[in-house]
């Protein structure tokens, strides 16, 4: 695949031109964090301020509350209580300036809503739309812990282009057929080629930077009943509130609810993120909760990034070692912790 | 692709209120679009997402038996906010139904097998869409003898009463019908409840026979020691669940009893499989 470098004077155009036919994102500061924002005309965005954003950018895909159909309960119109499809933009997108693990993210999610079986057209539509640009990271926090979590801070898989600041400029990696064209609608592809040997230093030493890490080897081979029952959930959940910021803020969650909104006679039937982490997730209509306990919650969040999912799919964790449930969790449950005690398990 | 969320627009074709509480009514649907009905093809012991709009959807196990066509079943417990909404609804009103969803009883294998069919409350609807397939004439030479037992608190909670009389009557179906307690002093069939009736009646077990439980979870509690102890094979144990669902297509992640969705994945599982399976449900 193509690699080329790009100043920033080029960058900058280049994006301009992009802009022609796709609408593009990328993060910007709001308030404290740095958040993904549509980039108006003239917008360049502020790639070297943003280490990452607050929220992953999975809301660009999959919105936090998505209207799914459209109805009238008036008895009078010939299509009352029918169920109606809305209107959705499906335009090109861009999304500029992520983060290597938060492209990978959506490669680990695609499972989910495109099974063999089923194909969500919300999420699937929505995602085949945009085109990934991220931004290699050299720069990790000390939360990051990608490089054990199956991506890197030079992770390619799920990106269309890969970025890598060098001097005044960027190498830009093309990963895909989609990134290649990206290159070429941006004029991109007229400069000059070259850069693979630096792409490849920059990635050695950023990896070098990615100190923490997290370990599965054990889990691999463990029964999901002797993990389940395992004596240290109850004291590991102790300080957990049941927040959901974990769920919120992470990638790879994408549970949802889906309710019925009404005013007056007309309404919509949506999807809204929900969090395994609230006990109503799995209360039965009797009252009866499999999950009543807050332990159990946490349980299952955990097992399901780093156990579930990993037999499941027979690959690797839920996880891209972004390390955002870890700061921003308000009583420092840390992921890593979680799976050191999993992995370090014996069965009594 | 269909849009797996988009229900298909039935009509109510008729209530019947099927136990003396009152809580209990089936719901009969004709699709508004007959060619509807095909996609909906199913077999006994899937289930569907009724879709009451402007309330939301329920998942609902499928009443009705893929021998009968024209219109599909649903018996429905009045329970929250969509079953007590839809309880109110009549004949004529415009709905939908989402389906047919999660995998069935193990049709293949059970042929050429004895059934045991175990059922207790209201969760005797697959049940019945069960016994109605096997029935069939095309269908009952498949299968060895066929036994149920089935039991309510009461006579009056009895469901699908007529069906049962007439099931009881017929000499290639052996039919257990009991209550917990009656003060009818007519009452012709067992008293007592469902574990002592399945240890009195139950066919013997050997490897090709099978048991098909569904019921309150105080039933299957008290069943499966005595199942145990007739000597029943775990393989030949066979349950359907229930959980909180909302998409019902193992997409919005509420469902899951460890690394299967009940939705999908399940809602029937061999009791050897639940052995494996944190018993989140």
């Amino acid at each position: 695949m193509t690699v080329i470098k790009i100043d920033k004077t080029e960058f900058a155009s280049g994006l301009e031109k992009l802009k022609g036919s796709n609408k593009l994102f990328s993060p910007a500061k709001k308030g404290k964090d740095f958040e993904f924002a549509k980039l108006d005309a003239g917008e360049v965005p502020d790639l070297e301020g943003c280490r990452n954003t607050g929220m992953s950018p999975k809301s660009l895909i999959y919105p936090q509350s998505e209207t799914m159909f459209e109805y009238t309960t008036e008895e009078a119109d010939p299509d009352a209580n029918l169920m109606k499809d809305v209107e959705k933009d499906y335009a090109p997108r861009v999304v500029v300036g992520l983060r290597p693990c938060d492209a990978y993210s959506f490669k680990l999610v695609q499972r989910n809503f495109e099974s063999p079986e089923y194909r969500d057209p919300y999420w699937a539509d929505s995602y085949e739309a945009t085109a990934f640009i991220s931004i290699a990271c050299s720069q990790p926090y000390s939360t990051c812990f990608c490089t054990t979590a199956g991506c890197g801070p030079f992770h390619e898989e799920g990106s269309d282009i890969i970025l890598a600041e060098d001097g005044d400029g960027y190498i830009a990696k093309a990963v895909t057929e989609k990134g290649e064209k990206l290159l070429a609608d941006a004029g991109w592809a007229t400069t000059a080629e070259g850069g693979e040997d630096k792409f490849a230093s920059l990635k050695k030493a950023a990896e070098e930077k990615v100190t923490s890490s997290i370990d599965i080897s054990k889990v691999r081979d463990m029964a999901i009943l002797d993990l389940y029952e395992a004596d240290f959930w109850e004291k590991e959940a102790f300080a957990c509130i049941n927040c959901g910021t974990c769920t919120f803020v992470c990638p790879t969650c994408w549970c949802f609810d889906i309710q019925d909104e009404n005013k007056g006679k007309e309404g919509v039937r949506m999807r809204n993120w929900d969090s395994c982490m609230f006990p109503l997730f799995t209360v039965h209509g009797t009252g009866h909760n499999p999950r009543d306990q807050k332990y159990m919650r946490l349980r299952q969040r955990y097992m399901h990034k780093l156990k579930y999912y990993v037999d499941k799919y027979e690959d690797d964790v839920l996880c891209t070692g972004c390390g955002r449930c870890i700061r921003m969790c308000p009583v420092n449950i840390d992921i890593r912790r979680i799976c050191d005690k999993m992995n370090s398990y014996v069965k009594a | 692709m269909q849009n797996p969320y988009l229900p298909f627009p039935v009509r109510i074709a008729e209530i019947i209120t099927e136990t003396e509480d009152r809580n209990l009514k089936t719901f009969k649907f004709e699709f508004i679009n007959p060619e509807d009905e095909d996609k909906f093809a199913y077999k006994a012991g899937q289930f569907g997402e009724l879709s009451v709009t402007g309330q939301g959807e329920i998942p609902i196990g499928i009443a009705s038996s893929p021998v009968e066509k024209g219109f599909v079943k649903f018996t429905v417990n009045k329970v929250g906010l969509v079953t007590t909404h839809l309880h109110n609804m009549k004949v004529g009103d415009v709905m939908g139904i989402r389906g047919p969803l999660g995998n069935s009883y193990p049709w293949e294998t059970l042929e050429g097998k004895n059934v045991l069919i175990i059922g207790g409350g209201f969760a005797f609807t697959t049940l019945r869409s069960s016994i109605i397939y096997m029935l069939h004439p095309d269908n009952r030479p498949k299968f060895k003898d066929i036994h149920v037992i089935y039991g309510a608190r009461s006579p009056g909670m009895l469901l699908y009463k007529d069906e049962l009389a007439e099931w009881e009557a017929r000499d290639d179906i052996n039919v257990h019908i009991t209550v917990d307690g009656t003060d009818d002093p007519d009452w012709k069939y067992n008293v007592g409840f469902v574990p002592t009736i399945t240890e009195e009646k139950a066919p013997p077990a050997d490897s090709d026979t099978y048991a098909i439980i569904c019921g309150p979870p105080i039933m299957i509690k008290f069943t499966q020691p005595v199942l145990d102890k007739l000597g029943y094979l775990h393989d030949n144990i066979i349950m359907s669940l229930e959980n909180r669902m909302k998409c019902g297509i193992g997409i919005c992640g509420r469902c899951n009893i460890g690394k299967e969705f009940v939705c999908k994945d399940g809602p029937v599982f061999t009791l050897s499989e639940l052995t494996h399976i944190p018993k989140e449900y």
